[in-house]
């Protein structure tokens, strides 16, 4: 029988499946696995970042640090490509970066219990400054390995093609259902968010859950970071500007509740893609401006909290 | 003294200041020209007039135990809102023109306070989605409004609320002054402020007290988003035009920085005015220093990103232990003996 909680993440499935079929008997050329497929291109980065956004929210926090980690990320390689490192030694070496940031936010977030809000805002604030501590300008990267990767079609049958960042963007997502529902990490998680009082009282590692959260987010920032690298081929300090609230919007729209707790990687990557159907009808449509991208984005998020309240049984009025 | 909610915010923007006065001393210089004061201190005052406007609004959201995180938008879409209006009528320098666009552009951010306010207290949503969706989809009203563009204005009048002075000092002062005495009045000297402060303990409890718990939650989205759209007013006509895309950018999260360096809480229950007009103005007077001192302006967000660390964990009562603990390296048995019977 239909679990009650699934029945969040079956009508995400379901709004895709409709925008994309109404999408489908609107415009001429839009029915085809190419479209899907690029849904995934070039959304590759915001899926990396949704899936570390997701780990957080269940846990009963919040990363607002992701879209400058994005930006920092792609500012770092680009200034050492261009220095002459090799990208072998610069992608591991923003992913460190990255996954230390994160920890060290969580770190203060647990030792120091100052809401996650503030802290990360305050990380967000440092990893956009540091962008322009590195440069105010965009760096481009000409370096071989890069414009290979950006311009490799890995082909599909039919004619279709895929991206390499595609492919990193669904290990990413596989790793994180094995992590999230096969793994100690992942059940401590979603205990962790149910109720932080219980998971002490049960003897869970609390802090180093809630620090380990924090360090997959920053990771995933940092890897979404290498993936718009790879996409934009440049490093700027305003790059991902607001990313964290359109991965945020993508993990709500996936049926994640914002209290912790509930939640699933597969709505997050559907999030994600009825994101990128709105803004493939949007310019399919071609005389609506990108605007109401935002507009039907807020809409979205709106029908998608109220199904919530109707399908959730606990009362989260004030629950933070 | 310790004790006190107003000493840490004081002593970080007393040591901003004396910083100030130690490295340059002309920053106290305040001269008259063409009866008007200039100074850094003024410009802190003027430029700050909006954050602190806004941070009003959310202090009052914050203590009810919610959070805005839609003002950023509220002040662009006031801001578009006023000056499509302005730059649409005929007659450019009539009063009656600029009234007419004050009234609508504070009439509609009431109405999206009214918006926020039913979906947190009418439909029971958690405030701080209930916020994210207005200021997800507020920047694109904005934009709307604006068609994208930047809509440019040369009204006087308009001009007159951002830029404009009276008494010599910037107009804008003494909007803020208004705002602040009359927000500090209604929650002090009425019972408005213990209503605040006990929905933002426990709505269910103060409803069975007899508090409409909802209706108060209600006016204290209205009333921020009331706010947000004065600031929207004040910005906009400090520069005579309207960005849909810029105005108001990151401005939630400098109120709410605000409000959290004034000592009020983000678990609600408490509030501080006072303390929330210091965390602005230390907000504002950071920034000025930063630029005063020579700081290229791109290293300020890092300088600000440490600040907030530090005066956040200067107020969080676990670091504070723990720095204790760590001067403490001496151990009396029988001292923490004492304390656990007494």
């Amino acid at each position: 029988m239909l679990k009650r909680q699934y029945i969040p993440i079956l009508v995400t499935i379901g709004l895709f499946a409709l925008m994309f079929t109404i999408g489908s008997f609107r415009y001429t050329g839009f029915f085809s696995l190419q479209v899907i497929l690029n849904l995934l291109i070039d959304n590759a980065f915001l899926l990396i970042a949704a899936v570390g956004m997701t780990f957080v929210i269940v846990s009963g926090g919040i990363d607002l640090s992701v879209g400058s980690m994005i930006a920092l990320t792609t500012m770092v390689s680009a200034s050492l490509v261009q220095a002459g490192w090799p990208p072998q030694l610069v992608i591991p070496l923003v992913l460190t970066i990255g996954s230390l940031f994160g920890w060290g936010m969580g770190a203060v977030i647990h030792y120091f219990k100052i809401q996650p809000f503030i802290v990360t805002l305050a990380g967000m604030f440092l990893a956009r400054g540091l962008c322009y501590v590195i440069s105010i300008n965009t760096i481009t990267i000409d370096n071989a390995f890069y414009t290979s990767v950006a311009q490799t079609k890995v082909n599909l049958p039919g004619q279709n093609f895929i991206s390499i960042s595609v492919i990193i963007a669904m290990l990413v997502v596989f790793l994180g259902i094995y992590m999230a529902h096969y793994t100690r990490f992942g059940r401590n998680t979603y205990a962790l968010g149910g109720s932080e009082q219980s998971s002490l009282l049960m003897g869970l590692p609390v802090g180093r859950t809630k620090m380990t959260v924090y360090m997959f987010s920053g990771f995933c920032s940092a890897l979404a970071g290498v993936v718009f690298t790879f996409y934009m081929l440049s490093g700027y300090g305003l790059h991902a500007m607001g990313m964290e609230l359109d991965a945020i919007a993508a993990v709500v729209i996936g049926g994640t509740l914002l209290t912790g707790g509930v939640g699933y990687i597969v709505g997050t990557f559907f999030g994600v893609l009825i994101q990128g159907v709105i803004q493939t009808i949007i310019s399919f449509e071609g005389t609506l401006s990108s605007w109401w991208t935002k507009i039907v984005i807020g809409i979205l998020l709106f029908m998608f909290i109220l199904l919530q309240r109707l399908f959730s049984g606990r009362s989260w009025v004030h629950r933070r | 003294m310790l004790k006190h909610h107003l000493f840490w915010p004081l002593s970080v923007l007393g040591a901003l200041l004396l910083f100030n006065l130690l490295y340059a001393p002309e920053f106290f210089s305040i001269i008259m020209r063409d009866g008007h004061l200039y100074g850094s201190l003024i410009d802190i005052l003027n430029f700050g007039s909006p954050l602190i406007i806004v941070a009003i609004g959310m202090t009052l959201v914050i203590a009810t135990k919610g959070i805005d995180l839609s003002v950023g938008s509220v002040v662009a879409i006031a801001g578009a809102i006023a000056c499509l209006t302005i730059s649409q009528g005929d007659g450019q320098n009539a009063i009656s023109l600029v009234l007419i666009a004050i009234g609508i552009a504070l009439v509609l951010s009431i109405i999206l306070g009214v918006w926020n306010g039913f979906l947190v207290a009418g439909i029971g949503m958690q405030p701080i989605i209930a916020t994210l969706i207005l200021m997800v989809a507020g920047r694109g009203v904005a934009q709307l409004i604006t068609d994208g563009q930047i809509i440019t204005v040369s009204n006087e009048p308009y001009k007159y609320i951002g830029s404009g002075s009276l008494a010599t000092l910037p107009f804008s002062i003494f909007i803020v002054a208004a705002l602040f005495l009359v927000a500090s009045i209604l929650t002090r000297k009425t019972s408005l402020g213990l209503f605040i402060e006990s929905v933002g303990c426990k709505p269910e409890a103060s409803r069975l007290a007899g508090i409409r718990s909802k209706t108060v939650m209600f006016a204290v989205y209205m009333f921020c988003g009331l706010c947000a759209g004065i600031a929207g007013l004040i910005l906009s006509s400090n520069v005579s035009s309207a960005d849909g895309n810029n105005a108001g950018l990151w401005y939630e999260l400098d109120a709410i920085l605000a409000v959290v360096i004034g000592g009020t809480s983000l678990n609600g229950g408490r509030f501080y005015l006072m303390g929330t007009l210091i965390g602005a103005l230390i907000i504002q007077t950071l920034t000025t220093t930063i630029y005063m001192i020579g700081v290229p302006p791109e290293i300020t967000l890092v300088v600000k990103a440490i600040v907030v660390l530090i005066v956040c964990l200067v107020q969080s009562e676990s670091f504070r232990k723990t720095l204790i603990s760590r001067w403490k390296t001496r151990h009396y048995p029988a001292e923490s003996e004492v304390k656990q019977h007494a």
